[in-house]
């Protein structure tokens, strides 16, 4: 089958990162990141089933990891070679939709008893990712054994998938799992207390924690930092108050919340800020525009930064961290992020943020492009992995998990 | 013609059948403007007593005086202010009074720095004052410092600086550039509370002040009137002063902007083609500090002094005597070109708010009578119209253009959604109080400065403008002064008439 492999070759991603500074494109042409012809993994055992991925999202983590700017933290928790993708919407042997739930967590390790994350529902916080019967890899997409969405097959285990209502597009599908990190970050942020929220970052994760912002019921002033127009345009259309660049924000919550300037620290500020960038730069004015005892959440995945803690410290701002998703509490009920997530793209019409599509033989063109998003008027690029000529089908396995 | 356009200019051609409106020449400055200032004082018109017979000794005496926005360009050494000034005190010192505080008078306009004050007032005048405190900028925001004189007819509350009501004697000393200035607005206005100038200082009053350049109907002048009244009634002694400036605006390596374009001689046009040469290859930050180092040659051509309307009256006389140009009927398309400076951004930039006040706030209203434009006409700016804010001058500009001018461009829908969320902001009056920024209310009074203008006008289209900054204040953006007209052609038809109001130097069009 195709597949876009990730080798393990550090020449590689050193020319990348250092290629990339001077343009994505030589990142991405010299970079670790190859079409290739290989086996397709097959199923260990009847709890495991093929999936054939119908469209398969570009993340921003994929990027930094493909420019070679991925935290050497996160080196423990993959095997190589890998092959990338776990935005997937697919199809099973019998024709049923699924959405993938990349976590590789106890179940899919066939790890009995759970670790104790697993056993409360937080299977983000996973201890075993790099344990059990597979070798180390946190999701799908990096681990060696299972494949990625980035190909025409990978495998899963049940667990991971859920089942795509008919009512729901492919592209609002493929949406669901970006959408279930903000749910899962929304909900862990606090936000009922909150009266001013911010937003940094319009891609596909600030657009889809804008989304589940006004779904799960915040109702007041939201303002999102967006780069590009068509990104300010769709956070408006989701519920934003005001989508301003970014350079602006710190005015607008300033005037908003009534503070005074201290230095470049606002007296005040926003209540919550969710930060789906993840540089040093939003990090570090993240801290500058929440007010003292205000919470930041980091969706995006952030890299190596230098950062001055001391507002941190003198404000007593909490720093939180949102992973993945898991089961949540919400209006005092147990229910899965993907759930919700499934709610909300068709609620929020996510489907619109698909905005082009490749195959994997222009991976080169689909990367460029998913860099390049904001400037080129789009969102989300996915892939489309199958080849035109028909699939092969097998008997699947045991019912997979219902939403 | 010689268009400014910003800290620049250009020539333009107009079509053949216009009509330019040239300012008149300027009239002779007076020969001894000491000698003119003493006699003034000491023969005051209206009901009043020479300033010398008011002075006692024991008195509490407060001078005001006008800030920064006056005159325009700033004028060279000595000011008029610091002439007049220097006189009362002679006087007074002769009269020994000893209790004597200058202030001010900036309404809700930004503080002057140490440079302007000395420049205003010569630095014997500063350095006698400043450094014992008795050199004030009136704070509208401080409630410890204001009092509350009563209310008019109208039901106007009327509050002004407490120094100023508490004193025996207060003299203001006015520079009167254009006859919007001075009469009762000097102490109503320039010594008033936020309060009190939100009886006039709304849409609906300058809409109905057709023009401001013509008191006698003006409801914004109507209103000030009315305030000024209360003020002498309540027992504050006003000794009002006031003063006129000649038209000759710019120094004389500069003559050909304030020459006719016929008249220019060969020296004037080697000058135009030099300044405008280099002007092309400076970077526009140097450009404008090099314009606002312009020291203006204007010198007084008239002072008198005595009661307010009395001596109001005599001010206008001369203001027209300088100003007035008859004009035989209005015009389709009303072109001029902006400079690089209004009252308001002195020593800054003309960001796009104040590009539409000079415009259509103050240009348009250089009128008695009728607007040189008709209903439904067109004006056509020449501004570059930067997006450019200076951040320490007018921060709420920033927040008014980015948020206020995004959700609405009608002057009542902002003054009862936004204009109090401005005008209180803690940040923005902590800025105005101790920084060198305009109030926070001042973008809205901008804006509604434009109100009358925005109602009478079919389209404004501004040429050479930035395109996102026009387009965020409801104007229509032209590359040249020819596509003007032809956009110009689609709101008055074809073939329409055409004025240039050739200004600066200043001049106010009595149209028939």
């Amino acid at each position: 089958m195709k597949a876009l492999l990730v080798e393990r070759s550090i020449p590689r991603f050193a020319v990348a990162r250092f290629a990339s500074y001077a343009s994505s494109e030589w990142g991405i042409r010299l970079g670790p990141l190859r079409l290739a012809d290989i086996d397709p993994p097959v199923p260990p055992n009847e709890e495991w089933v093929e999936v054939y991925p119908v469209l398969a999202g570009i993340c921003g983590s994929d990027l930094s990891m493909l420019e070679g700017r991925t935290s050497s933290y996160f080196e423990p928790l993959v095997s190589f070679p890998f092959i990338p993708g776990h935005e997937v919407v697919g199809r099973l042997d019998d024709g049923q939709r699924v959405v993938l739930e990349p976590v590789l967590s106890c179940t899919p390790r066939a790890i009995s008893p759970p670790c104790s994350a697993c056993e409360r529902g937080d299977t983000g916080n996973c201890e075993y990712v790099s344990a059990g019967h597979l070798r180390p890899g946190l999701q799908t997409g990096y681990c060696a054994d299972v494949g990625g969405g980035w190909s025409s097959s990978f495998i899963a285990h049940l667990s991971q998938l859920h089942r795509v209502p008919d009512s729901i597009s492919d592209e609002e599908a493929v949406l669901i799992e970006p959408t279930a990190s903000a749910v899962h970050a929304v909900l862990a942020s606090g936000m009922n207390s909150a009266s001013t929220v911010a937003v940094i970052g319009a891609s596909t994760l600030g657009l889809c924690t804008v989304a589940a912002l006004r779904y799960l019921g915040y109702e007041n002033l939201l303002v999102v930092a967006a780069k590009w127009p068509i990104q300010q345009e769709l956070a408006l259309s989701l519920g934003a108050d005001r989508a301003v660049k970014p350079n602006q924000l710190k005015r607008v919550l300033r005037f908003n919340t009534k503070s005074f300037m201290v230095g470049l620290h606002l007296s005040n500020g926003a209540d919550l800020i969710f930060d789906c960038v993840g540089s040093a730069d939003t990090i570090s004015t993240s801290l500058e525009m929440v007010r003292p005892k205000g919470t930041v959440v980091m969706v995006g995945m952030p890299g190596v930064v230098d950062l001055d803690l001391s507002p941190l410290w003198h404000k007593e701002i909490r720093l939180q961290g949102a992973y993945t998703y898991g089961w949540e509490y919400f209006k005092e009920t147990r229910v899965h992020s993907f759930e919700l997530a499934t709610n909300i793209v068709s609620a929020a019409k996510l489907g619109r943020l698909v905005s082009a599509r490749y195959p994997l033989d222009r991976h080169e063109e689909a990367l460029l492009h998913a860099m390049e998003a904001g400037k080129r008027d789009s969102i989300k690029v996915v892939f489309t992995p199958q080849p035109k000529t028909k699939r092969r089908t097998r008997s699947s396995a045991e019912p997979f998990k219902e939403d | 013609m010689l268009f400014w356009k910003g800290e620049g200019f250009g020539l333009e051609h107009l079509p053949p059948s216009s009509r330019v409106i040239y300012p008149p020449e300027p009239v002779p400055p007076l020969l001894n403007p000491r000698a003119a200032i003493r006699r003034a004082l000491e023969e005051p018109l209206g009901d009043c007593k020479p300033l010398s017979a008011l002075l006692k000794p024991d008195m509490k005496l407060t001078i005001a005086f006008d800030d920064i926005s006056l005159p325009l360009p700033p004028m060279r050494s000595p000011d008029i202010r610091q002439l007049v000034i220097e006189t009362i005190l002679e006087m007074a010192a002769e009269a020994g009074v000893d209790d004597v505080v200058l202030i001010a008078a900036l309404a809700v306009h930004r503080r002057m720095t140490e440079a302007e004050l000395r420049h205003a007032l010569g630095s014997r005048i500063y350095n006698s004052f400043a450094p014992h405190g008795l050199l004030m900028q009136h704070d509208a925001c401080d409630e410890d410092n204001i009092v509350l004189l009563g209310h008019t007819e109208a039901g106007e509350a009327v509050e002004i600086n407490k120094r100023a009501a508490d004193s025996d004697l207060l003299v203001y000393v006015n520079i009167n550039l254009v006859s919007m200035d001075g009469g009762h607005k000097s102490v109503a206005t320039g010594l008033s509370s936020y309060r009190s100038l939100r009886y006039h200082h709304n849409p609906a009053t300058l809409s109905k002040s057709r023009s401001f350049m013509d008191h006698h109907h003006s409801e914004l002048h109507h209103s000030n009137w009315r305030m000024g009244r209360l003020i002498a009634k309540s027992g504050v002694s006003v000794f009002q002063i006031e003063t006129t400036l000649n038209t000759n605006t710019f120094p004389e390596q500069f003559g050909f902007l304030q020459r006719r374009e016929w008249e220019w001689s060969a020296k004037d046009r080697a000058a135009y083609l030099a300044t405008s040469t280099l002007l092309s290859r400076t970077p526009v930050q140097l450009r404008r500090r090099l314009f606002h180092s312009i020291r203006s040659p204007h010198a007084m051509a008239s002072v008198q002094a005595g009661e307010v309307e009395a001596v109001h009256e005599r001010t206008i006389h001369h203001i027209h005597r300088q100003q007035l140009v008859q004009v035989d009927g209005q015009t389709d398309v009303l072109a001029v070109g902006l400079p690089y400076i209004s009252p308001y951004n002195v020593n800054s930039i003309l960001n796009p708010i104040l590009v539409a006040s000079l415009g259509l706030g103050y240009f348009f209203n250089l009128y008695k009578g009728k607007p040189l434009v008709r209903p439904g006409g067109v004006m056509i700016i020449h501004h570059p119209t930067p997006y450019e804010f200076d951040i320490v001058q007018h921060p709420s500009y920033i927040d008014f253009f980015e948020q206020v001018l995004t959700e609405t461009k009608d002057p009542v829908e902002m003054s009862e959604k936004y204009e109090e969320a401005f005008a209180m902001d803690p940040w923005y009056t902590h800025l105005y109080r101790t920084g060198h920024a305009y109030h926070g209310v001042h973008p809205f009074y901008m804006w509604y400065w434009c109100t009358h203008a925005l109602e009478h006008l079919g389209a404004v289209i501004i040429v050479g403008g930035d395109k996102r900054a026009v387009h965020r204040m409801g104007f229509k953006v032209a590359s040249t002064f020819n596509d003007a007209l032809e956009m110009a052609t689609d709101v008055v038809g074809a073939d329409p008439s055409v004025t240039y109001l050739h200004t600066p130097p200043l001049l106010l069009a009595e149209v028939k």
